[in-house]
């Protein structure tokens, strides 16, 4: 059941990082030193097992591999695609302390789950049931990881989502050159083919359901809907057609299609990893000019530095030192009119306008605070909601993880925090017995 | 002035490397051109009446990225006509008359070696192994290793070679024996001018573990072969020096197994071989390894002050003892270099599962490097073995006090031995 249209835009998308033959995996695999209480485990944050999976793939016992993986971590096919492995797992490789490029942990592990996806294995079935139901609000990858863990331990689950596609924002949101959204969509079907998990599309919680309605009908809950949409910049122009959030452009190309023929320069306001995303997207589509519009200067840039690069090696530009003071253009943008800042993000007087008939902004995404208000006794902090170790919240019975509790992570912290929360609702109802 | 000259049991040749009788010295035009690329001799493949050889005949030993380690193979003697043969050793020696052609024969009757070695001498060999080691196929006619394993027909028929021969008579012996000096001994005895060895080692490569079937797989069959390459080297080795450090034992060895480099060649040298052979290496990556073989063997004798080959040979044959003459009273303990040291804990786990429990994490947390309890350790190299990192972890002598004694001497009442290290 696949929502994501044949002709979509994010078809033209070649992956940046190819997959391993099998020659390739087995060579990578082999140079894995099997380090001792190893490094890179500590530095996912699903605690993969990294040195026993490489070890089976290096033995070519890859379903054990698959499984290795999976058992830590259900979202491990889309993870080894999206992570941003060279600051996670890769990153605390000991190589990086020799003369020796790390071990491509990430690679390896779509290795082994490619194969597992391409042999359709399964490796969990569900527990015995318990007669007890979960909801799940938010069809993204917290609530994958969390649904599919409470049906290991034999709860019913309903998942429900305003959209009408399933992954959430590993669907929607993340660059078509790591993954497109059919694969994502394939992760959730697979996940889901343990069985026993409803999916109610077009509900959005709050609005055209209530949060106690759903208290009422289920035994607990697990709240998971990342964050609301792009900030604006409150400056003249906002309203002009082309100003664009740039999570809700890349939303509307990767599972469907933007006609973007007329457009011919762009800008991308920002220097965060969506930003960063955005000019590459962009670029991959073809627009001939592409630049990105960052207040501060280049090494503080929040985005990474390897996609950063990345980026300007295939030609975009950036406008340093910027702060947007207005789009210009009649009924249509045409241009950005910058202040131009010195180093300390100071005005110097001084002013530039970039030439564009698209702006997309990628300063951030609001935090959802407003829409879960009116659930009583869930306490905020910064816009996130409030959990404790076990992804609790303060409200009795309702857990939170993901972007929505952690302010806006990675794909591979949702799948941590939905299965932390979906073992401590677990215990939470075997003990409310 | 370095020299590489060889002379081998009488057999001469520009440098000590040697193609081993097998598929690389098959043939004239195969020999010839291992010639023009700096080899030193060759050793005709085994050369008797032609047999027919089996389809698939191979098999390599892989280990994580490394490609045939070890090798097997379950091929016979030359399956091409004697005088087809004997035409290209005659045109070989004409061309290239400083180089060792040294032909290989394995045959029965006492009638035949005669034959064999004239005709072998005729076309012109500067010399002859006799092959006594082949480990399958051969040694069920009775030749072969069923030869080799014999020290009295071992004997025998090394006494007829030499009795036909006009050129040097090199014994070629099987590993396949319990202890090798009694078959060095009795090559020596049969008036032989010196010994090749290690012939291959009896072995299966693998199982097919689909089908059944050992490899390497004939239709749906198979069956043991001889094993050698890099991994048969440390028997090798052994076996030569084995032979090299017997007061009884006086003649030259060729030695053979597992050489795949200058350095290869240099330890077999230093335990006792006057010339080595080469096969595997040559099979999987082709005669040109022969560039580094030289140039490497040249600056290491430049180095280490040795002009002359013979300068060289059995240089660490004092140095290979009885366990009972060793001193215990040395002590080593491992020193880990914290400013190389990556943090894999390989050591670690090794000491704790693998050996004396006494390399511990750093009790403070705030870094990997592993600390090591010197108090316990043994001094057993293991966490410089598996240490990934060039020079991290060294073996360093303690000075501890104790004069040398050895378990000779510890039994015969002289000398005290140190108290047992370590509580494990
Ligand atoms: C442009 C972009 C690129 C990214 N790239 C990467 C990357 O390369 N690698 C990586 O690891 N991470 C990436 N991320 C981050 C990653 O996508 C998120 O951290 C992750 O998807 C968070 O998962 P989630 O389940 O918490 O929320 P989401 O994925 O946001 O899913 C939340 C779901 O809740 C639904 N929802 C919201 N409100 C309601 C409601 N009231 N009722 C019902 N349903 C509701 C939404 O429709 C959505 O489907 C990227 C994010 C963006 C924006
Ligand atoms: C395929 C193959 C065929 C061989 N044929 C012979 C032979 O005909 N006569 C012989 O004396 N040794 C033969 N050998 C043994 C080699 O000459 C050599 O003794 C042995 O392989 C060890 O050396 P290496 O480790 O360099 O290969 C053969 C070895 C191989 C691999
Ligand atoms: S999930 Fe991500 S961080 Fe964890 S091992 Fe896999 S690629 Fe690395």
């Amino acid at each position: 059941m696949s929502t994501v249209d044949k002709e979509r835009t994010e078809a033209v998308f070649e992956d940046f990082k190819p997959a391993y033959s099998h020659g390739q995996a087995l060579s990578e695999a082999n140079r894995c030193l099997f380090c001792a209480d190893a490094p890179c485990i500590k530095a996912c944050p699903t605690g993969i097992d990294i040195p026993q999976f490489i070890r089976k793939i290096s033995t070519e016992n890859v379903k054990a591999s698959a499984k290795t993986i999976f058992d830590a971590n259900i979202l491990g096919m889309s993870c080894a695609r999206v992570c941003p492995v060279e600051t996670l797992c890769v990153g605390d490789c000991v190589y990086n302390h020799m003369d020796e490029p790390p071990i491509q942990i990430g690679k390896l592990q779509r290795y082994a789950t490619d194969i597992a996806y391409a042999e359709d294995w399964r490796f969990f079935r569900a527990g015995a049931d318990t007669g007890k139901s979960v909801a799940l609000v938010g069809a993204g990858p917290a609530s994958l990881a969390c649904a599919h863990e409470l049906r290991r331990h034999g709860h019913a689950c309903t998942i429900y989502d305003k959209r009408a596609v399933v992954g959430g924002l590993n669907t929607t949101g993340v660059a078509p050159y790591k993954m497109r959204a059919e694969r994502s969509e394939a992760e959730a079907a697979w996940i889901l083919g343990i069985g026993g998990i409803e999916i109610e599309y077009g509900v959005e919680i709050g609005a055209n359901k209530s949060w106690d309605a759903l208290l009422e009908a289920h035994d607990a809950m697990f709240v998971g809907v990342g964050l609301g949409p792009d900030h604006w910049l409150d400056v003249p122009g906002r309203d002009l057609e082309g100003v664009v959030g740039a999570v809700d452009f890349i939303e509307r190309f990767k599972p469907g299609t933007v006609e973007l023929a007329a457009v011919k320069s762009a800008v991308v306001v920002g220097g965060g990893n969506t930003a960063i995303d955005a000019v590459r997207e962009l670029v991959g589509l073809g627009i001939p000019s592409v630049t990105m519009v960052y207040r501060g200067v280049e090494d503080k840039m929040s985005g990474y530095a390897h996609e950063w690069n990345a980026a300007k090696q295939e030609g975009v530009v950036a406008s340093f030192r910027s702060q947007p003071l207005a789009f210009e253009g009649e009924g249509h943008v045409t241009g950005v009119r910058c202040a131009v800042l010195d180093d300390a993000k100071q005005p110097t007087g001084l002013q530039r306008v970039i030439a564009a008939d698209l702006v997309l902004l990628a300063i951030g995404q609001a935090k959802l605070e407003g829409l879960l208000a009116e659930l009583g006794g869930v306490t905020f902090e910064r816009g996130r909601v409030v959990v404790d170790e076990a992804q609790a919240t303060t409200r009795k019975g309702v857990w939170a993880g993901g972007d929505c509790a952690n302010g806006g992570k990675e794909v591979v912290n949702a799948a941590d925090e939905g299965k932390r929360a979906a073992q401590a609702i677990d215990a939470f109802l075997k003990g409310a017995g | 002035m370095v020299s590489l000259k060889t002379n081998c049991g009488g057999i001469e040749s520009p440098n000590p490397f040697w193609l081993a009788s097998a598929p690389p010295a098959n043939s004239g035009e195969q020999v010839q051109r291992a010639f023009d690329l700096g080899w030193g001799g060759a050793v005709w493949k085994t050369l008797g009446t032609p047999i027919r050889n089996v389809s698939s005949r191979f098999g390599g030993l892989h280990y994580r990225n490394e490609r045939a380690i070890g090798f097997n193979n379950i091929e016979l003697i030359t399956d091409r006509p004697l005088e087809v043969n004997f035409k290209e050793i005659y045109d070989t020696k004409k061309k290239y008359p400083k180089h060792a052609v040294v032909v290989s024969l394995m045959v029965e009757t006492r009638e035949e070696w005669k034959d064999i070695i004239k005709r072998s001498v005729d076309a012109g060999a500067d010399g002859l192994e006799l092959n006594f080691g082949c480990p399958h196929g051969m040694c069920e006619r009775g030749m072969g290793s069923a030869v080799g394993q014999e020290p009295r027909v071992n004997e025998e028929i090394t006494s007829w070679a030499v009795e036909y021969s006009s050129v040097p008579v090199l014994v070629k012996l099987t590993p396949n024996v319990g202890d090798i000096l009694p078959h060095g001994l009795a090559a020596q005895k049969g008036g032989g001018h010196g010994v090749s060895l290690i012939n291959t080692i009896k072995s299966i490569i693998g199982v097919d573990i689909d089908n059944f079937v050992p490899m390497p797989v004939v239709a749906n069959k198979s069956t043991n072969g001889g094993y050698c390459g890099q991994a048969v080297r440390p028997i090798a080795l052994h076996m030569v020096a084995q032979l090299a450090r017997s007061p009884e034992f006086k003649i030259p060895i060729s030695g053979i197994g597992g050489v795949a480099t200058w350095r290869d060649a240099v330890e077999f040298i230093l335990l006792g071989s006057s010339s080595v052979q080469v096969c595997t290496e040559v099979m999987l990556r082709g005669y040109r390894v022969i560039d580094d073989m030289v140039e490497g063997l040249e600056e290491y004798m430049r180095s280490h002050g040795f002009s002359t080959i013979d300068a060289m040979v059995g240089k660490a044959v004092p140095g290979y003892s009885e366990w009972g003459e060793l001193d215990m009273n040395y002590e080593s303990i491992a020193k880990i270099d914290s400013d190389k040291c990556i943090g894999c804990q390989l050591c670690m786990v090794a000491c704790h599962d693998g050996a004396h429990q006494c390399i511990h994490p750093d009790a403070s947390g705030t870094t990997r490097v592993p600390v090591i309890d010197e108090s316990e350790c043994v001094g057993c190299n293991l966490c410089q073995i598996v240490c990934p990192v060039p020079d991290c972890i060294s073996m360093v002598e303690v000075d501890n006090g104790h004069a040398p004694a050895s378990w000779n001497q510890h039994l015969a009442g002289e000398g005290t031995l140190r108290p047992k290290k370590g509580s494990h």
